[in-house]
């Protein structure tokens, strides 16, 4: 994996970020937050692979399928309760 | 293509999605599909991960999906809105502990293969992949103990107000150093058992030190806590894709990254304090200010008179605070909207920035309790016509309404922009208690000629109005 352009990705990527939501609306700050939250669970990925890819029952493999859990809940959690939130936004907009 | 590329591939589609996503969400009309769209990037993520050719089984990975999807989803379902900033900030701890056990797991991985031949597998020398663990570890481990301890604060189980002590910034300062230090000869050792040794005493360090850093920050600062440490959340999933040298970890952690910087920038702006300030100050700790001696006494004022004010009232603003949420009274605040509506007064909302314990609490209370979206209005739009307002109803606020921030240049708030309540003609305060706000002040709004307070649940009061005016 070549180093500099992991760090080319991570330069750009926290420029894009910024210039998408310079401006947010006050009513949109908390779904947002937890929905930007949610995608902080991509580290599931990272999980994944530690618990389906190492030696069963090794540390490793324990410790991503830990991670593997608390990502679960992350993400899942994450976008339904964005998505709640969000619901209770849109019905007025009738 | 093989199947690397085209699992490399799908991340780059994964990734779009995010983007768009989450430049959605920054959009009224087009949030819920943003979130929906970012969750397709996270299922095909999720998906074309599992048919990496390293998977040597399935079965835990399905028990960890199970599992960890029920008891989210559960947690989702069940919450109640004025609960939501524990939720949120519990969320983002789970997502923090994560990234720290994959970088672990990661070491451990590096561990049992050696570093030269891990260095192989991997590509890049034992310094930078050591370094990046390194890193993951850290900030996953402050995500975890900051957002916990957040948690704890935020749901009453320990303690809200800021936490100081003497020597406090000495110690932080004396945990840091220790931190980089072992972090420095983590890099650099040769030695794969003193590097574990170092690793798990670099573990501890970091989640002591999240629950260091978060203690001095009282109640009333959380929103920008919750922003800064949802931005750690997003990094560190970033730098946890570093470890795995994985992109689609890289660009979607640091998008979270960048959106969770620029709400914290946000939420200081509309206090008017820097992020250090907010960090490190302690403001709100107890002893800060003793108010000035105001002789002048707050007045007080029944239901039955407030209600004969409100009935002849033409414009009703009525400013929602934390307050408003620790008595569930938004669909009580609603209904009343709703009668002074019909009574032919016009009814706005006046939100601020910070009012509540999260970046938009107050909007979310609002819109669970059917409040219509345009009486909802930013500070900026309602200031200005705010001396032509009848009545101000202060539910629950107290700092964010508080005039010594525009002309006490003694005031530790002062220069924060408020919601100027005291401008309008009559001013009711529902308020618990006589106690003082976040900041430890004295509202100068409660003594002013035109402000009448009405002590007791606001819950119970604006039911109490609210059948007045029914009975009317």
């Amino acid at each position: 994996m070549d180093l500099v352009l992991l760090f080319f990705i991570f330069v750009l990527s926290a420029f894009l970020g910024l210039e998408l939501i310079s401006k947010v609306p006050s009513q949109l700050h908390t779904p947002l937050m937890s929905g930007s939250n949610a995608i902080s669970g991509i580290t599931i990925v990272g999980a994944l692979l530690a618990t389906g890819a190492e030696a069963e029952g090794s540390l490793a493999m324990v410790l991503g399928f830990t991670a593997l859990v608390l990502a679960t809940i992350n993400v899942v959690g994450g976008y339904v309760v964005t998505d709640r939130m969000l619901q209770m936004f849109k019905k007025k907009e009738k | 293509m093989d199947t690397i590329g085209l699992i490399n591939f799908a991340y780059v589609i994964s990734a779009v999605f995010f983007v768009y996503g989450i430049k959605m969400l920054g959009t009224a009309d087009t949030a819920r599909r943003g979130n929906r769209i970012s969750g397709i990037g996270m299922l095909i993520a999720v998906v074309v991960t599992l048919l990496d050719r390293g998977m040597l089984s399935y079965t835990w990975i399905i028990v960890g999906l199970c599992v960890g999807g029920f008891v989210g989803g559960l947690a989702a379902k069940k919450v109640e809105m004025t609960s939501m900033p524990e939720l949120v900030a519990l969320f983002n701890g789970f997502g923090g502990l994560s990234s720290l056990l994959v970088a672990w797991a990661e070491f451990e991985k590096a561990r049992g293969l050696g570093w030269s031949s891990y260095s192989e597998s991997m590509g890049v020398s034992w310094v930078f992949s050591g370094g990046v663990i390194y890193v993951a570890m850290l900030i996953g481990a402050v995500t975890f103990t900051g957002s916990l301890y957040a948690y704890g604060k935020l749901s009453g189980k320990v303690p809200g107000a800021a936490w100081i002590f003497s020597g406090q910034r000495a110690i932080n300062l004396l945990v840091v150093v220790a931190i980089v230090s072992l972090g420095v000869f983590f890099g650099l050792s040769e030695n794969e058992d003193t590097s574990n040794v170092l690793f798990l005493a670099g573990i501890a360090l970091s989640l002591i030190f999240g629950f260091m850093a978060v203690m001095p920050i009282g109640g009333g600062d959380m929103p920008v806590v919750i922003s800064l440490l949802n931005s750690f959340s997003g990094l560190a999933a970033s730098a946890a894709g570093f470890v795995i040298g994985n992109n689609v970890l890289i660009v979607a952690g640091c998008l979270v990254g960048a959106s969770g910087l620029i709400l914290t920038v946000i939420m200081c702006k509309a206090m008017n304090r820097s992020l250090s300030n907010v960090l490190f100050s302690g403001f709100g700790s107890t002893g800060q200010s003793e108010g000035g001696g105001d002789d002048a006494e707050p007045k007080a004022i029944g239901v039955d008179d407030a209600f004969y004010v409100l009935e002849a009232a033409r414009s009703v603003v009525f400013v929602p605070g934390y307050g408003m949420a620790v008595a569930q009274a938004q669909h009580v605040v609603k209904e009343l909207a709703e009668l002074l509506e019909s009574n032919g007064a016009e009814v706005n909302f006046a939100i601020h920035p910070v009012a509540g314990r999260m970046p938009g609490h107050m909007n979310v209370l609002l819109a669970e309790a059917d409040v219509p979206y345009e009486q909802l209005q930013e500070m900026e739009a309602v200031n200005p016509a705010m001396s032509t307002v009848d009545v101000a109803i202060v539910i629950g606020a107290n700092d964010v309404v508080n005039p010594a921030a525009l002309s006490d240049e003694s005031s530790p708030i002062y220069g924060m922009p408020i919601i100027e309540a005291h401008v309008a003609k009559s001013v009711f305060v529902l308020k618990r208690g006589q106690g003082r706000g976040f900041s430890g002040l004295v509202n100068k709004l409660f003594v002013m000629e035109n402000t009448r307070m009405i002590y007791g649940d606001a819950k119970a009061t604006l039911s109490q109005l609210v059948n007045e005016l029914k009975g009317s």
